[in-house]
């Protein structure tokens, strides 16, 4: 099969546009919800949504086939990361066994203008990477859970997101059928 | 940080320490990015529809819905134009209405959109009415709007960002902001909510694709004919000028 040449020059836009916008909705969400929980609930949610549907652009963009090894899925995550967000997170703390590593970022355009007030430290602000990157995951067939475990707004050196590898997902044969 | 501190609660700071250490991490620290920064389209339209469907479980009606889009387009033109200010030394800022919507319509739009706005039109029969067309505005690229909600234009979003940009950039009347600055001075009384107001109020229609409406408060179109006036007899804008760049709004609390 001959593999055509990625497709990355697909129309861009302003990243400031795109994380203002994020801003805003962040901030909409702490006005519309008393507890700092459900506001990383529904940006989990919100990513979650994206990722379902982000996975299948990947997918038809990159010709990207199969993966037998969560590192091989790791380098694709890398990746769509540098496609989507313009951003090439280190892939670093791999575990023993192989089914945990951590993503590891200098910049986060999701948090350029970005300062947590001290009463929201709990506000895991970009939640929304965690929600899309289990949505996408899903979509393939893989479990995982993402969880941030450093975080520069935070007062921390480097952002770095966790991910886990949990179960692989047998394809659901729909109820009635064979 | 708060680990610490809640791990030692007996441990007590004095103030000075704390301002010390949040200095280090300030944003304010940081220098400003360049603003050539660009990500995927996707990427933007996913989140903007993550947008568009959580405003619209909160909106009971179309209506709702259009103005949480409006409100939300609001926050963030005023911070976009802000931003572009803060970059752009040598831009001046607008003090005539028209050009600063041909600034919108351009530059503006150029840095934030990819290219400009289609159109810049002038109501014929309403004097303080103005047009910014655009066939396909980014936002609505991959949206279908359904049958029932027939009139709904997402696009309201951008229309709230032009609105923003518009409320925050000086086109306050003369003399609100002069009501304004005594207040910041004297620090005694909080700012008349009349002297808020908006100036300026943008909506979008279906209409050579999308039409910005942007409809001027009747005081900021005297205003502008009344400096038309001083020019002709000779008086140059640049003093008002000159106090709009001194007193930029961000300034005025």
């Amino acid at each position: 099969m001959s593999r055509q040449n990625t497709r990355l020059d697909v129309k861009k836009v302003n990243s400031e546009l795109f994380t203002l916008t994020y801003g805003a909705i962040v901030s909409q969400l702490m006005k519309d919800y008393e507890n700092v929980e459900d506001v990383n609930k529904q940006l989990d949610r919100m990513g979650y949504n994206i990722g379902v549907r982000m996975v299948e652009d990947f997918l038809a963009r990159t010709n990207a086939g199969r993966c037998y090894d969560l590192r091989e899925t790791a380098d694709k995550i890398q990746y769509a990361f540098k496609m989507y967000l313009g951003i090439t997170p280190a892939l670093t703390n791999w575990s023993a066994a192989g089914d945990e590593f951590s993503l590891t970022f200098d910049t986060n355009p999701l948090t350029e203008f970005v300062e947590l007030p001290d009463n929201y430290q709990n506000l895991k602000y970009s939640n929304i990477l965690c929600g899309a990157l289990r949505g996408s995951c899903e979509m393939v067939q893989m479990d995982v859970s993402c969880w941030f475990v450093q975080d520069q707004l935070k007062g921390d050196l480097a952002t770095e997101l966790r991910i886990k590898f949990n179960k692989r997902l047998e394809d659901a044969i729909p109820a009635g059928e064979d | 940080m708060t680990e610490f501190l809640s791990s030692k609660p007996l441990f007590k700071m004095n103030p000075i320490q704390i301002s010390n250490m949040r200095q280090k991490t300030s944003i304010l620290d940081k220098s400003i990015s360049k603003g050539k920064g660009e990500i995927n389209m996707n990427c933007f339209a996913l989140m903007f529809s993550e947008l568009v469907q959580y405003c619209q479980g909160k909106a009971h009606t179309v209506n709702e819905l259009q103005t949480r889009l409006s409100d939300l387009g609001q926050e963030v033109g005023m911070k976009l134009i802000d931003l572009h200010f803060l970059r752009e030394k040598n831009s001046k800022r607008e003090i005539k209405l028209l050009n600063m919507l041909l600034f919108i319509k351009s530059t503006f739009w150029k840095s934030f959109f990819g290219r400009e706005a289609d159109k810049l039109e002038h109501s014929n029969d309403d004097d303080s009415t103005y047009y910014i067309i655009e066939k396909e505005p980014l936002v609505n690229k991959f949206i279908s709007v359904p049958k029932d909600k027939g009139n709904l234009n997402c696009a309201v979003f951008v229309g709230g960002i032009i609105e923003g940009i518009l409320n925050s950039s000086g086109f306050y009347s003369f003399a609100q902001l002069g009501l304004k600055f005594k207040h910041s001075i004297n620090n005694t009384e909080k700012i008349d909510s009349t002297a808020l107001n908006f100036n300026a109020k943008v909506t979008a229609h279906w209409h050579k694709g999308t039409t910005y409406m942007v409809k001027f408060e009747d005081h900021v179109i005297t205003r502008d004919k009344q400096m038309d006036e001083h020019e002709e007899l000779g008086f140059s804008a640049f003093g008002l000028r000159n106090l709009y760049n001194r007193y930029p709004t961000a300034m005025v609390p």
